[in-house]
């Protein structure tokens, strides 16, 4: 188990390399941004462009933004959005906001998700189930920013319950804040709810009708015994390591919440670094998207290992 | 001792079956293939069927509505700006969804009165109807005064009513020959802002008033007494046509401006005029002015078409590149592999806008977008073909194949492929509405700007209408409802054609 996990990792560092090899070419060989010329900034940015190798061969460009990187933690100056700051330093700022935000909506959607996949599963063919099945149906197909639309115009507008926007600040754990979340944290939580109800209840009907189940019940277990002891712990080899992915996904956030609700996270930051056309800071979110979404896809694998010792994938090797 | 079966003479020997033709016997009940037996077990299910009616509604939808609406994408009417649904037959029945409503808050009886102004001038009565009614006491200078608000819904399109407009002088004959042919009053008398205590900005003050907020001066009936000009000696240009009710013959239709003469127009009818038919949207406008009739059908048409044109070449490149992998496996599937792996490593989005930002300028927007959909997209769809082909390319059939000498080529498209077809046109079908909705967030973010191809875009549409939401939610309603529809149909046809695919869930219903 341990060798594959090594082996994962080893594979996923290197899988980013290479993206991050093949994006930071792409985006050096778009033309510069153009300085003012008369501000005094500009020798400065020049001076830093040089020493950064801008007029060498790409990959030893490459060679320097990893060595500073390893060396110094240094992921270049932003150009356009914040002249001249840090752009890990403003990132690391962006990056609670996201975080809070899907934490919660995490905290809200995983309990209603596999509680409703749990009943709707028990019920199985009764309306119950019907109307859970469908509804999900629907609530997966309908895209986030339809229901931030919704919140936005009954809850704020209307019956103005929230606010329209989250609050700025940084003060995450005030009372009013919290009240400000809401509205993104309901819109980004549908669609996880109803992800978890899906396969929460396609898992537990399966489980429910193979025979170690029947065999539970002849042994003299009460239906609840059974489901709890056996079902349960069946169905969650699946939906664990989903939550595990889905937490990893949480840094990553969405991008339309984000700028519906003025979240002031990574979604928006990314937004503004395509349109302000920022390399530095798109490099370093380019390459945080890709290392997210690249660990979220072994924590889940090798999830699945830990949890259900059936399924060892690379330890017979 | 003689065989008696021995040398028995030749002429002896009869066919048995001469000239008939051997066979075996026919099969007695209709044998049935692969899709049509997946067809019977689709229109078994209900909500799928159901799904795919409402999709050819949409489809088809689509492909009518920028036909049948007077309006194209790029007419924009900056005076109907976010203005909601309006269609006359509907309204009149009494659907308030399609009466071009407006509410307006905390109207005092000044304003009250310009609406019944505007109605009485125009006959089109803008006011729909009064929802409320406050009324406040207030002392003022020792007296008690009652001020009553109102609050109240408005026809959008009549509440324009007159607006300033300067014209040539051949113009204004024009507009009078168009008025004389159709009988509708395009221009009304002019009326002096001297005459209406200086309010030059407001060409609906028609009556007289007291001072300059509007206060009308009422006779002894309650009614409005014309402040309409009579100065012939400022008239811009001759008048012959059509004369409001009351006009004696004296009233000026024009007043002159340097090289031209400026009127107060209805724009109601002037719109007429210009257009050929009256302002009718059936969905209502956004925040541009745009038609939502027909752009939500103008974005739909670029969506489904992107949508089928991304699966069907994901499709053929997965295919192939998955064959490849899936059939000759070993050493050539390992390294095909790790390239997949690398490239379903890029986020989908960081992909997007690197095609943007290298591509636009070159190729153009659409095309880039497309680069940016298949250059990834295609690795999921390679997967399953890898996976069937694994499945399928040790069976007896395939050997058999191949001891009769056919080529790699034709196993795999031959023999291999068309046993894994179900799944792969499952994984297809379940594509397209993943294309869509990605391709419309991507426009509703902006990253990508349709507006040259298609004028517009669902995504667009959408994001426009979550600005002016407060004032229009029609803006939103309209390409939301569409889209989530189209999401929700898309899906469960998807989910109808993969159960119908599946021949393990034969004979459990």
């Amino acid at each position: 188990m341990l060798k594959y996990t090594l082996q994962r990792i080893l594979l996923m560092l290197m899988t980013l390399l290479i993206i991050t090899c093949m994006c930071f070419v792409l985006v050096r060989m778009l033309p510069p941004v153009q300085l003012p010329a008369e501000d005094p900034h500009t020798k400065v940015i020049l001076a830093r462009r040089e020493a950064m190798g801008y007029n060498k061969p790409y990959l030893v460009q490459f060679g320097i933004f990893l060595r500073d990187i390893i060396t110094r933690w240094d992921w270049g100056v932003s150009d356009k959005l914040y002249f001249g700051q840090d752009v890990a330093a403003i990132f690391m700022d962006k990056l609670p906001a996201t975080m809070i935000v899907n934490i919660y909506s995490i905290i809200l959607s995983i309990p209603i998700g596999i509680g409703l996949g749990i009943w709707a599963a028990l019920k199985k063919n009764t309306w119950i189930d019907h109307t859970i099945s469908t509804l999900t149906m629907v609530v997966i197909s309908v895209p986030s920013f339809v229901y931030a639309f919704l919140i936005q115009y009954f809850l704020s507008y209307k019956l103005s319950v929230f606010p329209f926007l989250m609050n700025s600040g940084r003060n995450y754990l005030d009372w009013s804040m919290f009240v400000s979340m809401l509205p993104p944290v309901l819109s980004l939580s549908f669609g996880v709810i109803a992800g978890f109800t899906r396969t929460t209840r396609a898992e537990l009907t399966e489980v429910l009708t193979s025979e170690f189940m029947l065999l539970a019940r002849t042994k003299g277990l009460t239906k609840a015994q059974a489901t709890v002891r056996h079902a349960l712990k069946n169905c969650m080899v699946v939906v664990l390591p989903m939550i595990f992915g889905e937490f990893i996904g949480i840094m990553s956030g969405s991008l339309i919440i984000e700028s519906i609700f003025a979240v002031p996270g990574v979604g928006s930051l990314y937004l503004n670094s395509i349109n302000g056309r920022d390399y530095n800071m798109f490099m370093l979110l380019t390459v945080f998207y890709t290392a997210v979404g690249l660990a979220a896809g072994i924590v889940v694998d090798i999830s699945y290992g830990l949890i259900d010792p059936r399924i060892r994938m690379g330890s017979k090797k | 001792m003689e065989q008696p079966f021995e040398h028995i003479p030749q002429e002896k020997f009869a066919f048995v079956q001469k000239d008939e033709h051997l066979h075996d016997q026919k099969l007695e009940t209709k044998s049935r293939g692969y899709f049509s037996d997946a067809m019977i077990r689709f229109k078994k299910n209900e909500s799928s069927v159901v799904a795919a009616y409402i999709l050819l509604f949409l489809a088809i939808f689509a492909i009518v509505s920028p036909i049948v609406s007077p309006y194209s994408v790029r007419e924009m009417d900056k005076r109907y700006v976010n203005a909601p649904p309006y269609v006359e037959a509907l309204a009149q029945r009494g659907w308030g969804m399609f009466s071009g409503a407006v509410t307006h808050d905390s109207q005092n009886e000044n304003s009250m009165d310009y609406w019944r102004g505007i109605a009485q001038e125009t006959g089109h009565d803008p006011l729909l109807g009064i929802l409320s009614k406050q009324v406040k006491t207030v002392k003022s200078r020792g007296k008690t005064v009652e001020n009553a608000t109102y609050r109240i819904r408005t026809n959008k399109y009549f509440e324009i009513g007159l607006v300033y407009m300067v014209f040539s002088f051949e113009d204004f004959e024009k507009i009078q020959a168009w008025q004389d042919e159709h009988g509708l009053q395009v221009i009304y008398p002019y009326v002096d802002p001297k005459d209406i205590q200086g309010i030059a900005n407001n060409p609906n003050i028609w009556y007289q008033v007291k001072d300059n907020k509007g206060t009308a001066v009422k006779d002894a009936d309650g009614n409005f007494i014309p402040a309409y000009s009579t100065a012939s000696a400022s008239e811009g240009a001759p008048y012959h046509s059509l004369r409001v009710k009351g006009d004696d013959g004296s009233y000026i239709y024009s007043a002159r401006k340097s090289g031209a003469v400026q009127c107060r127009v209805e724009y109601y009818n002037y719109y007429q005029y210009v257009n050929g038919h009256a302002p009718q949207y059936y969905f209502g406008t956004n925040e541009k002015g745009q038609d939502l009739f027909c752009a939500i059908g103008m974005g739909a048409r670029f969506s489904l078409i992107f949508a089928i044109l991304v699966s069907v070449i994901r499709f053929v490149m997965g295919t192939v590149y998955g064959a490849i992998e899936g059939y000759y496996g070993g050493a050539t599937d390992m390294i095909m592999e790790r390239i997949s792996d690398i490239l379903s490593g890029i986020p989908f989005i960081v992909a997007t806008t690197l095609f943007q930002l290298h591509l636009a300028q070159k190729v153009g927007t659409v095309p880039s977008f497309l680069f940016a959909y298949i250059a990834t997209g295609w690795i999921g769809m390679a997967a399953l073909v890898r996976k069937q082909f694994y499945r399928f390319k040790g069976q007896e059939y395939v050997l058999a194949s191949r001891t009769l000498g056919a080529g790699d080529w034709r196993l795999m498209f031959r023999h291999i492929f068309p046993n894994s077809l179900g799944t792969i046109i499952t994984s297809c079908a379940m594509m397209i509405p993943g294309v869509i909705g990605s391709e419309t967030q991507l426009t509703y973010l902006g990253i990508v700007n349709l507006s040259d191809l298609m004028g517009t875009s669902i995504g667009e549409l959408m994001s426009l209408g979550q600005r002016s939401m407060t004032t229009s939610p029609h803006a939103m309603f309209w390409p939301a409802l569409f889209f989530s529809l189209l999401m929700i149909s898309f899906n469960l046809f998807g989910n109808g054609l993969r159960d119908a695919f599946n021949p393990t869930t034969r004979g459990e219903d």
